[in-house]
Formats: structure tokens, C-alpha cells, sequence
């Protein structure tokens, strides 16, 4: 091992390509798909689907298992870092595109980290199917989000027909709707849903359920409006005497003395916070980007090298926009990079989430502020970016939450000693 | 590839400077500030842990090359355990690495052996003048050709170890441009101040005032000069690397102590206010940390934006510090505000990145 940052050859020229997608795919229909939000842009879809698919993926914006070729030299795996970087890549181009990218997302992660291998063959094979296909996950309740040992969802085995029945409320489950309900020109679906099958037992009671997409009993009874990301589909699901088969719980049938199942909630979150970060980071690169432009076209050059004292307000305020979004960014990467190396990453996770909640929201605000009212009129993207930037705080662990984990892994603290 | 950890060799750098840093220089550190006065003993084991011999070439009597990244992980650790200690261990360097990225072949055989192979010795460099706005790349030291000659008009401030100098790199404006000088120590026309620079925190670093008055100098890199980019960017480096060390004190500091300290029937470690703030130093720390290794690998490799890097990692690192210490300060209450608690020290060393730029170089 050693220090380097020189961005690996197949990263470079994969965001190239995105490059082209973002700016002739994204952008242009950027505006269309705010003003009209629950509209779905299809040519993005079946474009990325398709190109996804002919790269030999898994289907979806997923970690491919690297084969080197024979003879040829063991290289570092990148899988992990190459999905940070076509994630950030995307979102530059529109992150609410980014969250509609078909494949497995949140309900594919929570697979994989969960799952039994007999169960990643089944569920996961979907996703490179011939249409575009969508996976959700189920966590948040109405009284339930960041607490999520609060979720009120109920699992109970029917011995007779060795079949789950939940029942419970979700809601803000990203992709909802095209995961769980059918359309013509998508694959079938399904959305996995948290629920405890022993109240009792709190964390370790829980457990994730692979839930089918149209499973009688389940529905899809709202889809938010919301202040950004309105290309993504944001739903309320009901379940009500929902069935599914005994063998799509996600880990063990019973309750042990271990939290063995929230653990796979948390090594979900491990491993999906950075690709957060990337998202909003990406918003943050286009904010940013459009700032220096519009600055250049006015006749405002940034001048590096100048004491601080010496700098405009203007110049300032752009070289500390640069250092927090590059700081934001090597800590994401650091974090991929980790799990790439099999190294734990819970605290460099939530550090990447904590910075890119942080900063991307700063940077789309002050680009905003600076553009003054070319910053907050619908001709232009940026206030558009300003909305969609602030989710990164918010979802998967508020900046709090995340701050509370990197306060314990530092101090070596339980839950139960900082809440 | 991307990559975040150190190599082994730098692995045992890190540790072997960790634990001088950890067992010698911090333990010293509150002694040395109230004292006004740097052990020498201290000065001289740090010495021996070898950093700039390790990056001067076998040519020039040291066993290896240059690595700002290496360096940069050396400093780090060297300045958790005290800036003063940290500063008066690496003066030499303020001399020597000029030499190596600017010098000419002779200056290099002219200076560097005997730096490099002997015992520690007060070679040092002035960059910083006492003005407002101070822009390294608009000095108002001047240095004039005549003939084959240069002669330098002006005054320079914080040189450590100036009274002892045997000689010093001096840096001046040359016809708008920044260069640096090779002054002896008994050149015609410099005059050392009698009493050393009063300052907010580096007490324990002896520095001083230097006057050039027609001193007659030899140009780095002789005629052609050299290119005093080079210099600032590993400047800039050392200093945002420094900063890193005295951050993540700080951050030690108060960590341990809100684990041990009570308030309302908890460890007030175990309140969210106090928390969050951990849990920010350390995130900020962290993020600088990362832009200081990227601008110092890309000096190394020769980038083209290196400077631009080298400029926003020590910007970032600057007010990190102040933010830092500032929180170790908070954490500890009443008690940060004390100078026999050493969080005080380290907010007063955490303001001074911006102002000493120029006291380190990787
Ligand atoms: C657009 C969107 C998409 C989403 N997608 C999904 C999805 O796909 N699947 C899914 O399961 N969920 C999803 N969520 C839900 C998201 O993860 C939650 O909104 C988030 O975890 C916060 O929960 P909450 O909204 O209930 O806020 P609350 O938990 O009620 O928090 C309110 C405030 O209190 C703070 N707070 C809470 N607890 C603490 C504490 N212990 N210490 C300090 N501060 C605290 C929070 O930081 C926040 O500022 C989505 C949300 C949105 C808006
Ligand atoms: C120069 C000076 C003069 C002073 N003069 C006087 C005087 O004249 N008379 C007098 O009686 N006292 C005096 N004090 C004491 C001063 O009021 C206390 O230092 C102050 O109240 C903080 O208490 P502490 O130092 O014990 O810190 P602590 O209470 O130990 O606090 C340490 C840290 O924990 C935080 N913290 C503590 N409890 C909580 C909580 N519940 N939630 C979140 N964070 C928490 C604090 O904000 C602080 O950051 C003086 C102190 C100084 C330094």
C-alpha cells in the first residue's frame, strides 16, 4: 500500500461516457422533470438500462465482480470507487435522474448485505433482465425515522402456510412506485420492508422481508411533492395482511440474543453512506461549476496564491466552496476505497456523510446567494441544485445521526452511551 | 489507483517520530512556552530521527529522496507533540530544502554535507515581514544585481534561530520577483535584533528580527535563479501539515478529557453539545488531512495544479486549526482557559498558521 490519487484508468474514461449522458440526457430535460414532478423521463431509462446492460454489469448501477484476465496482474479492487465515481458524475447531471437509474438500489444493498447466497441468486439476477427493473427499501414510518428502533411494522409466521404476514405503514420509500407497482415497460420489482417479529426484543427482533412487487395486501397509497429531487418517486406504502413466502426473510427466522438483524440495516448504511455523499457532491460540482462560469463571463477571475487579506469577498468565498467540496469528495473516496479493501469503514462512512451533507448544502446556498438574482431564477438550474442538495443531510442518518457515529467510534462508546 | 495508506517504511517513520513526539516533545511542551526556551537535548534527539537526512540524496550525505508525502506524514506527527519542538528540530530544513529544489550543483556540495552529516546546527531561512497584508510573492526586501552580485535592502521577521545562524536563506524581491538569497552569518550589513520576537504562543522558538543593509548575497540557483514556486508550495505543505499535528492534539486532548469529566450525573462526553463538537474536529481534521496528502503527492509527481493544491490545503488547514483548537479549548471549560492545561497553548499555536507561513518546509 502506499498514498497515491491518481483516479484509476477505467474511472476516468467510464465518467467520459456519463459525461455525455449527463449533459445531452440530464440536462436538457432537467427543468421538464421538476415542473412536472411523478413524470417519469423513459428515454433516460431504457438508455441506461440498455447501455448498462451491454457493459456487462449486473444490471443497475452495481458493484461488478472483477475477472482479471488470465496472466494479467491482480489490480486493487475498484468496484466501490467506480460506483462513487459514476454516481457523483450522474448527479452532476441531475440527481433526481441519478435516483430513477434502474436497478436494485437501496432493496438490491439491502440483499447483498443481508441475504443468503441462495437469495442473491434469486433476487438479484432481476436487474439484468431485458427490461428496466427497481428495487426500494421499506425502513421509515410516520413514527419512525432516525429512531429506527421505534418501527412499529409486524411480521408474524403463519405456520400453516409457512408464510410472513406484516402489516405496517413505510413511507418515504425512494422508488416506491416503480418497484412496487407494475408498469408495462418495467421488470417485476419488489421492495424490502423492515418489520420486527418480536416486539420484544427491539434490534434484534428485526428483520428486512423481500416483498414482491404487486403482493395483494400491499399498496402504494401516496407519492410526496417534494422541494427537490422531484424526478424520483418518494411513496407511502400500506401493508395490510401482506404474505410473502417464509424463505424472503433477509437473515435468520429467529430471535437470537445477538442484534444480528439490525446489524445488516447498519452494514447497509456502511456501505451506501458514501455513495450519499457522491450524490450530493455531484449537485455541489454542477452548483459550483456554473458559479465559476457565470463569474468568468462577468469578468470576475478567481486569483489563487493571494494571502487571505488580499482576496475579494467574492474570491473567498469560491476558494472555500473548493476546499470543502474537494475535502468532502477525498473523504467519500477514502471511505469506498475502504470497503473496497475490506476494511471497516463505519467511522470514515459517516464522516464522508457528516462533510458532504454539510458542505453541499453551504455551497448550492452561497452559489445562490452570489448569483444573486441569476441564482434564484427558474431560467437557470442552480436554484434548482440549491433543492435538490439539502436531501444529503437528511436521508440515510441525518447530519446528526451521523454525527452521533462518529462521536462513538471515536470515543468508544455504545449506543447506550451516547443517544 | 487511489490509495490511503502509508507504505511501510513511511509507516515506521510515522511511528518512530510518533512516539519521540509523544514520550519527549509533549511532555516538554508547556515547560519550554512558559520558559521562553526549547531544550536542546530535545532539539537534538529529534534531529537524529533523521527526517531531512532521509531526504537528501547520498550525493549530498543523506540516504534518500525527497518525498513531500513522506515528509508530510513526519510533520504531522512531530507537531502533535509541540510546534515549537516540531519547528526548532526542522529549522535546518529551512535552509537545506531550498538548496535542494533551487541550488546550484555547488551550492548543493557547498552546504548540504555538512548540514546533512553533522550534528544539528542553526542554518535557517527568512521568508515573513513585519506587515500588514504580507504577500510571500510581493516582498519588500529588496535584492539588486550589480555586476556579478546581489545586494539585499530590508527587514525580516520571526527567524528562528537567526542569532546562532551560521548562515540563512533570505528571501527578496528581485525585480518583481520572489528569490531567495544565501546570507552568511558574517556578511557586511545584517544585523540580528538583540531581543527575540514577543509573541502570541512559540515562545520556546527562539526568533528574531533580521536587517539587510547592502548585504551582499548569492542568489540561489546563481544566475538563472530558480523557481520560488517550488518553494512555496512545499512551504505551504509543511505548514498545513503542521497545523494537522497541533489539531489532532487538541483533539486528543479534549477527547480524553470529556471522557472523564462530569457534569449533571454524565460524562459530559456523553452530551450531544460536546459530542457533535468531537465529532466535527475530527471530521475537519480528517478532510485537511486528506487535501494536504493530495497536494503533497501531487508535488512529488509533478502536477500541474500543484500549486493550486498546495494553496487550498493550507488555506483549509489554517482555519481547521483555529477551528479546532478553538473546540479544545471549549470542551475543557473553565479549565481549557488555564495555561496549566495545555489546550490554551494549542488554541494560541492553532491562530498562528497564516501568519507563520515560511517556518516549515517539506
Ligand atoms: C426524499 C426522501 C427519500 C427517502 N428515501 C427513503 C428510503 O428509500 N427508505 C427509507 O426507509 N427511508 C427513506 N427516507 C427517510 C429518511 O431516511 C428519514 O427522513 C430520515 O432518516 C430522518 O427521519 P425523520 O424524517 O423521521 O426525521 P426525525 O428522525 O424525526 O428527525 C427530525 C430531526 O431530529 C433530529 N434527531 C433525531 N434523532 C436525534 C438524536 N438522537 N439526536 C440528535 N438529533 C436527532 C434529526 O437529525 C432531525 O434533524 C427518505 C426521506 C426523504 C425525504
Ligand atoms: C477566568 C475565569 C474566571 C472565573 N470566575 C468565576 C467566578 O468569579 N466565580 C465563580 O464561581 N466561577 C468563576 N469561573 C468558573 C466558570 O464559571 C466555569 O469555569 C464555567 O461555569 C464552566 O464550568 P467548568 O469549568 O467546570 O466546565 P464544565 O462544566 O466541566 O464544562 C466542560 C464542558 O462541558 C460542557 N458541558 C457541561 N455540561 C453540559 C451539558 N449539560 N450539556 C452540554 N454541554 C455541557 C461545557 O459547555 C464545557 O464545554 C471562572 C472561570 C474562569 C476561567
Amino acid at each position: 500500500m502506499t498514498i497515491e490519487f491518481e483516479a484509476p484508468k477505467p474511472i476516468v474514461q467510464m465518467n467520459a461516457m456519463l459525461k455525455t449522458v449527463a449533459e445531452n440526457m440530464m440536462r436538457s430535460t432537467s427543468r421538464e422533470m421538476d415542473e412536472n414532478e411523478h413524470a417519469i423521463p423513459w428515454d433516460y431509462v431504457e438508455f441506461m438500462h440498455s447501455a448498462m446492460r451491454s457493459m456487462g454489469g449486473g444490471g443497475g448501477l452495481t458493484i461488478a465482480e472483477e475477472k482479471p484476465k488470465e496472466g494479467a496482474e491482480k489490480r486493487p479492487p475498484i468496484g466501490y470507487q467506480k460506483l462513487a465515481s459514476q454516481i457523483e458524475m450522474l448527479a452532476w447531471g441531475d440527481v433526481g435522474f441519478y435516483l430513477i437509474t434502474p436497478g436494485g438500489g437501496l432493496g438490491a444493498a439491502a440483499v447483498a448485505a443481508a441475504g443468503s447466497p441462495e437469495q442473491k441468486a434469486k433476487f438479484l439476477a432481476r436487474f439484468n433482465d431485458d427490461k428496466p427493473t427497481y428495487a426500494a427499501m421499506c425502513m421509515t414510518e410516520p413514527g419512525a425515522g432516525s429512531d429506527t428502533s421505534a418501527i412499529r411494522a409486524r411480521a408474524v409466521l403463519d405456520e400453516k402456510t409457512n408464510e410472513w404476514v406484516i402489516n405496517g405503514e413505510k413511507i418515504f420509500v425512494t422508488g416506491g412506485d416503480k418497484s412496487f407497482n407494475e408498469y408495462e415497460k418495467l421488470g417485476k420489482g419488489f421492495i424490502v420492508v423492515w418489520a420486527s417479529i418480536d416486539p420484544s426484543a427491539g434490534r434484534s427482533g428485526m428483520r428486512a422481508f423481500v416483498v414482491e412487487s404487486g403482493t395483494p395486501g400491499v399498496k402504494v397509497t401516496k407519492l410526496e411533492h417534494k422541494l427537490g429531487i422531484r424526478a424520483s418517486d418518494t411513496a407511502a406504502i400500506s401493508l395490510v395482511d401482506a404474505r410473502v413466502p417464509f424463505e424472503n426473510v433477509l437473515g435468520s427466522p429467529t430471535v437470537e440474543k445477538t442484534t444480528t438483524g439490525f446489524k445488516g440495516a447498519m452494514a447497509t448504511f456502511d456501505a451506501t453512506r458514501p455513495l450519499v455523499a457522491a450524490s450530493g457532491i455531484g449537485v455541489a460540482r454542477a452548483a459550483l461549476e456554473f458559479l465559476k462560469e457565470k463569474l468568468e463571463e462577468n469578468g470576475v477571475k478567481i486569483r489563487y496564491g493571494l494571502p487571505r487579506t488580499k482576496l475579494t469577498s467574492i474570491e473567498k468565498d469560491v476558494i472555500d466552496m473548493e476546499i470543502q467540496l474537494r475535502s468532502a469528495w477525498l473523504l467519500t473516496l477514502k471511505a469506498v476505497w475502504m470497503a473496497d479493501n475490506k476494511k471497516s469503514n463505519a467511522l470514515e462512512s459517516s464522516m464522508s456523510k457528516v462533510r458532504a451533507g454539510d458542505i453541499v448544502t453551504k455551497i448550492t446556498q452561497k452559489a445562490v446567494e452570489i448569483m444573486g438574482p441569476l441564482g434564484y431564477s427558474r431560467e437557470f438550474l442552480l436554484e434548482k441544485w440549491f433543492r435538490d442538495a439539502k436531501i444529503t443531510d437528511i436521508y440515510e442518518g441525518t447530519g446528526q445521526i451521523n454525527r452521533m457515529v462518529v462521536a462513538r467510534q471515536i470515543l468508544g462508546y455504545t449506543g447506550a452511551e451516547l443517544r | 489507483m487511489y490509495s490511503f495508506e502509508p507504505n511501510e517504511e513511511q509507516q515506521m517513520l510515522i511511528d518512530a517520530v510518533g512516539k519521540f513526539a509523544s514520550n519527549d516533545l509533549r511532555p516538554a511542551a508547556h515547560d519550554a512556552e512558559e520558559n521562553h526556551a526549547m531544550p536542546q537535548k530535545l532539539v537534538n534527539k529529534g534531529w537524529e530521527l533523521g527526517l531531512l537526512q532521509a531526504s537528501t540524496p547520498e550525493a549530498y550525505g543523506g540516504f534518500g529522496d525527497r518525498s513531500a508525502i513522506t515528509n508530510v506524514l513526519a510533520v504531522e506527527e512531530m507537531a502533535f507533540g509541540d510546534l515549537a519542538g516540531a519547528l526548532a528540530v526542522m529549522t535546518p530544513s529551512l535552509f537545506a530544502t531550498p538548496i535542494l529544489l533551487g541550488g546550484t550543483e555547488e551550492q548543493k556540495q557547498e552546504y548540504l554535507p555538512r548540514i546533512i552529516e553533522g550534528a544539528w546546527a542553526p542554518y535557517t531561512g527568512a521568508l515573513i515581514e513585519y506587515s500588514f497584508n504580507f504577500d510571500p510573492n510581493e516582498l519588500k526586501t529588496t535584492a539588486n544585481a550589480e555586476g556579478g552580485a546581489y545586494v539585499l535592502n530590508g527587514e525580516k521577521a520571526f527567524v528562528p534561530f537567526a542569532k546562532d545562524a551560521e548562515a540563512l536563506i533570505v528571501y527578496a524581491n528581485l525585480n518583481g520577483v520572489t528569490q531567495g538569497f544565501i546570507v552568511k552569518k558574517e556578511a557586511a550589513g545584517l544585523s540580528i535584533s538583540e531581543e527575540r520576537e514577543k509573541l502570541m504562543g512559540l515562545n520556546a522558538l527562539p526568533m528574531y528580527r533580521v536587517k539587510l543593509e547592502n548585504v551582499t548575497a548569492e542568489r540561489l540557483g546563481g544566475a538563472s535563479g530558480h523557481d520560488f514556486g517550488l518553494i512555496l508550495d512545499a512551504m505551504r505543505v509543511a505548514s498545513a501539515a503542521t497545523a494537522l499535528g497541533v489539531a489532532r492534539s487538541s483533539l486528543d486532548y479534549a477527547k480524553n478529557y470529556a471522557k472523564e469529566r462530569e457534569a449533571f450525573g454524565v460524562k459530559i462526553a456523553q452530551k450531544q453539545a460536546v459530542a457533535f463538537m468531537l465529532a466535527e474536529m475530527a471530521v475537519e481534521l480528517e478532510s485537511m488531512r486528506l487535501m494536504t496528502w493530495e497536494a503533497a503527492w501531487k508535488i512529488d509527481n509533478n502536477k500541474e495544479d500543484s500549486c493550486v493544491s498546495a494553496y487550498l490545503a493550507f488555506t483549509g488547514a489554517c482555519d481547521m486549526a483555529m477551528m479546532v483548537t478553538d473546540r479544545g479549548v471549549q470542551i475543557y471549560g473553565g479549565h481549557g482557559y488555564i495555561r496549566e492545561n495545555p489546550v490554551e497553548l494549542l488554541m494560541r499555536n492553532g491562530r498562528g498558521f497564516p501568519m507563520l507561513l515560511g517556518l516549515a518546509i517539506v
